[in-house]
């Protein structure tokens, strides 16, 4: 389950913040500081995985920009860690090479025009009921493609 | 906006719902979004089943009646409609997974449609398709197979085809794979697929890349508790891994040790962990490993000196930031000691000894906790020394009390303990100048202690006598009633003083009083929640410091002094010796198993030796060695049985019972207590009361064991009465509740002759019971050649009793057949007496009557067990059952007048409304009524035009309210009750009820 979503440049300025479970105003602060400082202490040979508290924090970093993803202890990180570059994948391609620059607008953008762009990408499905509420890049973009048939033409359930 | 014809606007408001909505209303929108559900918008199902998923995680019984169609969502045309369920259904399996096992297929044919790309390109991730959407699908299969061999198997073709498919040379796969290894170890296994699990876990583990490595270390580690052959495999590298500069592999590299930690490799294993512990600041790490350290070292520590070494290696580093269970732990287990005397003896010497050298080192700071155990252990066994004397310990111990960086808190233990030492130093200016110094302290619960011993130190004769020497584990015999008083309380009657009244008839009084302004709901609360009766002189015994002591505390508050003399009673030649022998047992059994094993081990290693005689290095071999004393006692079948699970493993210190762990809570707190003596008095007097409680609890328990099994009657209860008599005479202040009851259950057993017929006419009573109550059809639940187990519920007033008859089908008799059922959270489950009759006879049937209570609502829950019966041929064999109980179980009618129910609706908080469609049959209310009544138990109140009222309560005693109103074919139903989750329950049943009929 994934607890916090954080977008930090190496100056330690939250650009974007996404909480999934509720932590206090002050509180959060004091954890940002805390978790881009444990990534920025790392170096490229290490993993980007670090143990913080009673929760994971999975880290990706792109120019100046580091991506921290807290999960809690049942989530496989290297599926969080792949869930970030999709991410950026779909910033990318939204915004035609993303910068910091963009994020930094991206909190207007974000809960504005998002909600009527459609991307190409598919939001990783894992992870929809904790995100999609916030981002939505896509709006109904998959045809019903006639291969998939789900799982009732083959088993009948009831 | 949910109502609305625009797409995005709906969009919009499913987002919000999800996002920010309250508990509380929930039902006002839940039929909006179930409507949404078969919108033709695949989007807007998607959505609304994810609105549905919050409000399952929020409240789960609100949504409960929806589940249906929820599988409806997992059987939709669209990929993101089906995946969004998955979530719902994730979180339902991870909580009743035995409920969700006919899906399995399902799932099954999903992930095969998804590993076989059957999905839209529009899915795929770098040419993986749908990735994250196969990992879920992977958790919830690993959660249904678990331990089924039969679900397991509809899995095996399709995780079969996942490992192959993934072995794109991609981050994601990784992950895909990571969660296959993850299933196929937690299903019930299959060996093809474990090799290939294993070989995966090797690809990781020996990968450069550092993430990868991360991973395989993880699944290592959930790997090992199952397979500890395969760490053997790999050691070299988890060797290279500890060394890792990337403390992040050192640690998780260092969970995995702790999970193959044996009686051999502990000294080396605990060694590495208190380097990383040196090397950590975080305090959430620090906390972490010492508990674990402190385990290992409880467990399997190989001799004395190494325990202590490492505990006060623990103690200094873990400092006040540890859990204070630990050093409560090393406490107890240096007081109580194990089977051997003499090793005890040699253990508490050698931490006595250990301590005074600590001590003895100049500036040095010890946390106050480590100070704590100090004081205590050298007030305790500083006897045991032979080259210094009490006085030059009292010296030390004074010397760290005159120092400023000790809290008060540790003061205190630090008095305690010169007060435990003044008896044996026969006289002591040390003792004086301390008295001297303390008695004018600032803090007075320093004061008190300097007082308390300067009394005890003009009167060394009744010091010695107070507190003995080694004497932690004995019990006191200590007048609770304070009879001593009782001339005083009677010299104070006669010349007129006011007798003493109990709190709660004080507070009665008062009551009574004041009554005329009060209104009488006021009253009847007051009454009610009224205290538990004490009895009378505990309350002025006040002062009267000398009547108990135990030399456990030093001289603290009296009263709970004699809370610990009665514990230890019990503790000691209660159900302990029966344990205590287990472990010597095993103890004795292990030996054997690991010369074995240290052979193997050898084999393996000088294998492996061969191998690399090449490139041996020099390094290398030091890392041999390493490994080698890593992974002692792995690698052969007969060790798994020592890992990871802690009750097979001969515990050396084992934890006693739970009765002392109570106990050291219970010490704990009244060393925290700031003695103030009268405040705290009645905090005591209180403790007292609810700690007589429990232990009558668990001593009716305990007796009711005994005096079901027969054939232990006449030895146990022979140790047993005695104590019982003694047990009484210690909680005098509650006689009436204890001796009373403790003497009922205890008189069976007197005789066995008794029993026996008593047992026999059990029998009946219940035939007349039945009749008494409702009661559903018998069932059969389980059978075989020789029994058959039916079963059926009659629901009592005033709890539901389940009969399980167990007729003998074989033309044999059975011996001792016993029923047990499994511990479950939500229940207390109480056998009725007369349930183990010894002898079965041929062709006929028994039964066992248990009542069952809740405890915690619920909606479904599976009360199993099993029966174990003897043939002639004592040949023993066992029989599993399990019983599905609903709360409507739990539901009775409450007969109540038209009058209460107004004022009881007024007073409850939680309510739920809803309008439910009634079906032709019964559209006029009082026949919907009727068949409410009939099949939910509810009791009608009053018909009132078109408006009913109904009650019914859960038991023991939560009441819930109904009012109907009819509108034509619509029933309003609207629910009240002081529970919260009751009225969303009953709502649910009554849907079913109109609905079905």
């Amino acid at each position: 389950m994934i607890k916090f979503f954080l977008m930090v440049n190496k100056q330690g300025q939250t650009r974007l913040s996404k909480y999934y479970e509720h932590v206090d105003i002050n509180k959060r602060t004091l954890l940002e500081t805390e978790v881009i400082k444990s990534c920025l202490s790392r170096s490229n040979e290490q993993c980007s995985f670090i143990e913080y508290k009673d929760f994971k924090l999975i880290y990706r970093q792109y120019a100046a920009l580091f991506i921290v993803v807290g999960v809690n202890d049942t989530e496989n990180e290297m599926a969080i860690y792949e869930f970030i570059h999709n991410f950026v994948e779909v910033l990318d391609e939204y915004f035609s090479r993303v910068s910091e620059l963009d994020v930094s607008f991206f909190n207007t953008v974000f809960h504005g025009t998002w909600q009527a762009h459609s991307s190409p990408y598919q939001e990783p499905i894992d992870e929809l009921p904790k995100i999609c509420s916030a981002l939505e890049p896509q709006q109904a973009c998959f045809s019903p493609d006639s291969s998939f048939k789900g799982a009732a033409s083959t088993t009948p359930i009831y | 906006d949910l109502q609305s014809t625009n797409l995005v606007e709906v969009c919009m408001a499913l987002t919000v719902v999800s996002q920010i909505f309250p508990r509380e209303m929930i039902p006002a929108v839940l039929p909006l979004i179930e409507d949404k559900l078969q919108h033709s918008k695949e989007i807007i199902r998607r959505k609304a089943v994810l609105a549905l998923y919050k409000f399952h995680l929020i409240a789960p019984n609100q949504v409960q009646h929806i589940h249906i169609k929820f599988r409806k969502a997992l059987c939709d045309r669209d990929v993101g409609v089906m995946a969004a369920s998955l979530h719902i259904y994730l979180r339902m399996i991870k909580e009743n997974s035995s409920g969700y096992k006919d899906l399995t297929g399902s799932f099954v044919t999903i992930l095969k449609q998804v590993v076989g790309g059957k999905l839209p390109v529009d899915f795929n991730y770098h040419s993986v398709p749908a990735p994250w959407l196969q990992i879920q699908l992977l958790r919830i299969l690993g959660l249904l197979g678990k331990d089924d061999q039969r679900t397991s198997e509809l899995m095996y073709d399709v995780l079969d085809e996942s490992l192959r498919r993934a072995e794109l040379n991609h981050n994601v796969t990784y992950a895909i794979l990571f969660e296959c290894v993850h299933t196929v170890y937690s299903i019930y296994p299959k060996s093809e697929l474990l090799e290939k699990a294993a070989k995966c876990i090797g690809k990781f583990v020996l990968s450069p890349k550092i993430n990868l490595k991360y991973l395989g270390l993880k699944a290592l580690t959930y790997v090992i508790q199952q397979d500890p052959t395969l760490a053997l495999q790999h050691q070299m590298t988890i060797i290279e891994c500890l060394d890792h500069p990337d403390p992040i592999i050192k640690r998780e590299t260092l969970e995995l040790l702790y999970r193959i930690t044996n009686a051999q490799n502990v000294t080396v294993i605990v060694q590495k962990m208190l380097e990383y512990l040196h090397q950590s600041k975080e305090e959430y790490v620090i906390v972490n490993l010492v508990g674990k350290i402190a385990e290992l070292a409880e467990k399997y520590a190989p001799d004395n000196a190494w325990f202590i070494q490492t505990m006060n290696a623990v103690f200094s580093v873990g400092g006040d930031v540890m859990h204070p269970d630990i050093p409560n732990n090393f406490l107890r287990l240096l007081a109580e000691g194990f089977d051997d005397e003499t090793e005890d003896q040699q253990l508490r010497l050698y931490a006595v000894q250990s301590y005074l050298t600590l001590l003895d080192m100049e500036n040095v700071f010890y946390p106050q906790r480590f100070l704590q155990v100090m004081s205590w252990v050298l007030g305790e066994y500083s006897y045991l020394l032979d080259k210094e004397t009490p006085a030059e310990v009292i010296a030390k111990l004074y010397k760290l009390l005159m120092n400023d960086s000790v809290s008060s808190e540790t003061k205190t233990w630090l008095i305690a303990a010169v007060t435990k030492l003044t008896p044996q130093a026969h006289s002591s200016d040390t003792v004086e100048r301390l008295i001297h110094e303390f008695t004018i302290s600032l803090d007075t619960c320093m004061r008190q202690h300097a007082f308390e011993l300067k009394h005890l130190h003009e009167n060394v004769e009744l010091m010695k006598s107070l507190l003995p020497v080694d004497r932690s584990c004995e019990d006191l015999a200590v007048d609770a009633s304070l009879s001593f008083l009782d001339g005083f309380v009677a010299e104070g009657l006669s010349q007129g003083a006011a007798p003493y009244k109990p709190h709660h008839q004080r507070q009665e009084e008062k009551l009574s009083q004041e009554k005329v302004l009060n209104f009488e709901p006021y009253g009847l609360s007051f009454s009610s929640s009224g205290f538990t009766g004490r009895q009378s002189p505990a309350g002025i015994s006040l002062g009267s410091d000398i009547s108990g002591n135990s030399a456990e505390t030093g001289l603290k508050e009296t009263n709970s002094l004699k809370l610990e003399g009665i514990k230890k009673l019990w503790g000691k030649e209660g159900y302990l010796p029966k344990k205590e022998s287990k472990t010597g047992d095993e103890s004795g059994a292990l030996p054997i198993p690991q010369e074995s094993i240290m052979e193997n081990v050898d084999q393996a290693i000088t294998k492996k030796d061969q191998s690399q005689v090449l490139t041996q290095s020099k390094e290398e071999k030091e890392k041999q060695l390493l490994a080698s004393s890593l992974f002692v006692g792995l690698g052969s079948e007969s060790t798994v049985n020592l890992l990871g699970k802690a009750d097979t493993v001969s515990h050396k210190f084992r934890r006693k019972s739970k009765v002392k762990e109570a106990k050291s809570g219970e010490t704990t707190s009244t060393h925290n207590m700031t003695c103030s003596s009268f405040s705290s008095l009645s905090n005591v007097a209180y403790e007292d009361d609810y700690y007589l409680n429990t232990l009558h609890d668990r001593g009716d328990k305990e007796l009711k064991t005994f005096s079901l099994n027969s054939e232990l009657l006449d030895s146990e209860s022979l140790t047993e009465l005695p104590l019982v008599e003694k047990f009484s005479n210690c909680s005098l202040s509650t006689p009436s509740l204890f001796a009373d009851n403790s003497m009922e259950i205890f008189h069976p057993p007197q005789s066995t002759a008794a029993s026996v017929a008593k047992e026999s006419s059990l029998a009946s009573p219940f035939l007349e019971e039945t009749t008494e109550y409702i009661h559903s059809n018998a069932m059969e639940i389980c059978n075989n050649e020789t029994i058959s187990v039916s079963s059926y519920k009659i629901w009592k007033d005033d709890c539901l009793l389940m009969v399980w008859s167990v007729t003998n089908k074989s033309g044999l008799e059975l011996k001792s057949a016993n029923l047990e059922i499994f511990p479950v959270e939500n229940f207390k489950v109480t056998e009725q007496p007369g349930c183990c009759l010894p002898v079965t006879e041929a062709e006929s049937t028994r039964s066992f009557q248990y009542s069952v209570q809740i405890e915690k609502p619920f909606t479904e829950e599976i009360l199993s067990g099993f029966i174990s019966y003897h043939m002639m041929d004592t040949h023993s064999a066992q029989l599993e059952f399990s019983v599905n109980l609903s709360l409507l179980d739990f539901i009775r009618p409450l007969k109540i007048s038209s009058e209460d129910f107004g004022k009881l609706w007024l007073s409850f908080a939680n309510d739920v409304k809803q309008n439910v469609k009634m079906s032709e049959s019964q559209a006029a209310l009082p026949s919907a009524l009727k068949t409410l009544q009939q099949k939910l138990r509810l009791h009608i109140i009053e018909i009132i035009g078109n408006e009913g009222l109904l009650a019914c309560q859960l038991l023991p005693s939560i009441p819930c309210l109904l009012h109907c109103r009819v509108y034509a074919d619509v029933l309003a139903l609207w629910f009240r009750s002081s529970c919260s989750t009751l009225p969303d329950y009953l709502l649910y049943q009554c849907q079913k009820v109109m609905e079905g009929s």
